[in-house]
């Protein structure tokens, strides 16, 4: 039973924060936050310098090859530091989509980039509120040409290229989708970018109009290569998330035991007590699903999709309760634009949601028991 | 990472397998031990742990982490858990009569007791001769244990005599000695006036009336002592020493790896059942409502199956589990009451029925009935957050009122 990462891994992983804690304090996060720019240019270069974005990427496509467990360790730290760099745009969601579904043509072409940091990418696929379904899905690809809008892109307005989910065949639903890469700075591409919550990390709506698009996979797999990336990158998130989760136990804890009221520390308070104490078995739950993810992201198990469900609905739900009872624990001094609580709480809604609501992976993970007792 | 054995954890689980298929039968589907029957010493089945105990004694594997010659082959806790997880897969009676005595009692015994007192008691608990249980709870001193008051006085001829009474007893009816925490004296705050001795169950002194629980089987005891001489060798530290000795046994508590299971009433059964039902929207299995809870429940047990391989890697490394293994039984117990509730709301007007009568022959009723308990025993979910919140998060204890006054000056209620 060796159910933890390795010395190594551990290694990489706490040059990861002492990195992340000098170049991505809270001031950072801050000023994307409050800027113009959409992310931190800087940050991400140096980022790139230190070879993460090419941890799982192999080596014949330019990475690093380390492997999952490795980018898993890097991903609770980017989680930790609320890092406003498109990583997990570019490194889960394009770099997983090109992994699983790209010609060695395509890998070669794009991966290089992204493992030096030459490359933003995304994802894109809804089309509006509510469910994505594949019937849903009206932008279509035809002829290598792409027409149709996305919605609420992540780093929609700073990425390079997009993995999008498109139809091929009007009203063949899920065995007419196909994935496709579109550069967005080429023509017949508009951006429109969002108002979010979170504005450490960018959005935009997107407009295809007979942009130019390159087919990823087959035509007919679209659904089932997108749900496989997204499973990947909900592990890869749910690390994220863990981190973050994990900081706002930290501030509240730390808040508590220096907060004095009715002439001693709130900490004292069983109210405040138990509150942290909940904190903390919802944040061991996600933490030890999430090294389950983990464990399925880097074999390739069978048990990979009811894995990447458990770990994103556990780490959602530890990340949501921990950033918002960190802001109760704060008080009113928690609920001030000056204080750092209200990112962790907008970065857990915006985690929460960027790969589909807890409530569609709620569903898959019960659907994935129904096929494993069948 | 993997789920793979060690070189030498796969080399001792070799080694217990062929032991084990010379000793005893593979198990055939479950063994059915009721557990109430079990606590209500089911002669024949109390017969069958004592004789597969004394087996395991002989060989070393009754007591795996203690010395040779004690019951043990001086292993490791991990050791100790493949042996368990082996052991599970034969048809062997339940080690359970023999847990609280030696996980908890004969280690006080042997920390604290003369070097007679080891010679006599310490085998025969081993080997299963002897059934010892742990006398701290109070009807006055549930969460705040050291508010006990059985009393014992030290007559003038050095013994001494011990009157009260002492409740949720596990065991006690079946048990031969056990050990009691008493006040010795109630003029000093109450973390000081305690002492620990161990009696004899068997003792005239001692009325163990069953209790009847509000789910209606009698698992524990209430027990009265009346006039009950022991003698001063029977003091198990200092006078005045009791609740350091006491943490001394609870300690060896917090060392069991794993904790309640909620007797294996999960979302596996809660599956089973909504297979079953038709709800007003079509199978309950497809309802988003019932979809939405199993995965709920789900992502809990399985973050604390995991969690319990985080510990075992601990283990299996010679290292402490982190406090990680603090977690289970304020998710299990919860998370039981939940569910069979959540499970007897689709049932229904027939939800309202228990045992065979009721669907999955009264499963979630059961759950549901025992889960009150479960969130009570062995520490309160409120005393377990304290205790998470205090020794692994670090923070403040609450201010105790009680903290320096005379045991006799601290008000009582009703």
């Amino acid at each position: 039973m060796n159910f933890d990462f390795s010395d190594d891994q551990k290694m990489l992983k706490d040059q990861a924060r002492k990195f992340l804690s000098e170049k991505c304090t809270t001031k950072t996060v801050r000023t994307v936050f409050e800027g113009d720019q959409h992310y931190d240019a800087n940050l991400w270069k140096q980022i790139a310098e230190m070879g993460w974005h090419g941890t799982a990427i192999p080596e014949e496509f330019g990475g690093l090859g380390l492997g999952y467990l490795e980018l898993c360790v890097i991903a609770e730290e980017m989680g930790r530091a609320l890092a406003p760099v498109p990583f997990s745009s570019t490194v889960y969601l394009f770099a997983e989509a090109l992994l699983i579904a790209g010609s060695d043509e395509q890998k070669k072409k794009y991966l290089p980039k992204v493992a030096e940091g030459l490359l933003i990418g995304t994802f894109a696929r809804a089309e509006g509120p509510g469910a994505v379904l594949p019937k849903n899905i009206k932008t279509t690809l035809k002829g290598g040409k792409l027409s149709g809008k996305k919605i609420a892109v992540v780093d929609g307005p700073i990425a390079d290229f997009a993995v999008v989910l498109a139809q091929t065949n009007e009203g063949a639903g899920e065995r007419g989708l196909q994935l496709c890469v579109v550069d967005l700075k080429g023509a017949g591409v508009t951006r429109t970018t969002n108002t979010t919550l979170d504005a450490s990390r960018g959005h935009s709506d997107i407009t295809f109009d007979n942009a130019a698009a390159e087919p990823l996979g087959k035509a007919g797999e679209g659904w089932s290569d997108m749900q496989r990336v997204l499973d990947r990158a909900a592990i890869l998130m749910a690390f994220e998330q863990v981190g973050g989760a994990d900081v706002c136990l930290a501030m509240a804890k730390d808040y508590a035991l220096n907060r004095y009221a009715f002439g001693r520390p709130i900490a004292s308070f069983q109210a405040i007590k138990h509150k942290l104490a909940d904190m903390y078995v919802n944040n061991e739950l996600a933490r030890s699903n999430a090294y389950y993810g983990a464990w399925a992201l880097s074999t390739g198990a069978r048990e990979l999709p009811l894995a990447a469900a458990s770990a994103r609905v556990s780490a959602t739900q530890a990340f949501d309760y921990a950033s918002k009872e960190n802001i109760q624990t704060h008080g009113g001094i928690g609920f001030t634009w000056q204080m750092d609580c209200h990112f962790y709480y907008k970065r857990a809604k915006e985690t929460g949601l960027v790969l589909g609501p807890q409530r569609a992976w709620k569903d898959r993970i019960v659907s994935e028991l129904e096929t494993s007792n069948a | 990472m993997d789920f793979e054995d060690s070189p030498e954890e796969a080399a001792f689980r070799k080694e217990v397998r062929a032991w084990l298929d010379a000793n005893a039968k593979k198990r055939d589907g479950r063994r059915q031990i009721d557990p109430e029957d079990m606590e209500n010493g089911a002669a024949n089945e109390m017969a069958a742990s004592k004789a597969w105990q004394k087996v395991k004694a002989k060989a070393g594997y009754a007591r795996i982490t203690w010395p040779k010659g004690m019951g043990g082959i001086g292993g490791t806790p991990m050791q100790s858990i493949i042996f368990g997880q082996e052991e599970s897969k034969y048809d062997v009676a339940n080690g359970g009569p023999f847990a609280i005595g030696l996980g908890m009692c004969i280690p006080t015994l042997m920390a604290y007791g003369d070097e007679e007192a080891k010679k006599r008691y310490v085998w025969p608990a081993v080997q299963g001769d002897e059934i010892w249980c742990q006398l701290f709870s109070e009807p006055a001193g549930g969460s705040d244990v050291a508010n006990l008051r059985t009393k014992a006085e030290k007559n003038p001829d050095g013994t001494w005599t011990i009157n009260g009474s002492k409740i949720w007893t596990t065991g006690a009816q079946f048990s031969d000695y056990g050990i009691i925490l008493t006040r010795t004296d109630p003029n000093v705050p109450k973390h000081k006036g305690l002492t620990m001795f161990y009696i004899d169950m068997k003792d005239p002194g001692v009325d163990i009336r069953p209790i009847k629980q509000a789910s209606g089987g009698s698992g524990f005891n209430e027990i009265f002592f009346t006039d009950i001489k022991v003698k001063d060798s029977q003091r198990l530290g200092a006078v005045g020493q009791g609740w350091t000795v006491a943490l001394t046994t609870l300690m060896h508590e917090r060392l069991a790896v794993g904790g309640g299971t909620g007797g294996g009433l999960d979302v596996a059964q809660l599956m089973a059942l909504a297979r079953t039902l038709e709800l007003e929207d079509g199978p309950a299995i497809k309802n988003a409502a019932v979809r939405e809870k199993l995965a709920d429940w789900y992502v809990r047990s399985a973050g604390l199956r995991y969690t319990t391989m985080r510990t075992m890697t601990a283990l299996s490394q010679g290292k402490q589990p982190g406090p990680e293994a603090s977690i289970a039984k304020i998710v299990v117990a919860s998370k039981l009451q939940d569910l069979s509730a959540f499970a007897m709301d689709l049932e229904g007007e027939a939800g309202i029925l228990q045992g065979n009568e009721a669907p999955m022959q009264g499963a979630f009723q059961g759950g549901w009935l025992s889960s009150p308990g479960l969130r009570i025993a062995g520490g309160t979910d409120e005393i377990l957050r304290n205790i998470i919140a205090e020794r692994v998060l670090g923070l403040p204890q609450d201010i105790r009122v009680d903290k320096d006054v005379p045991f006799n000056k601290i008000p009582t209620g009703r």
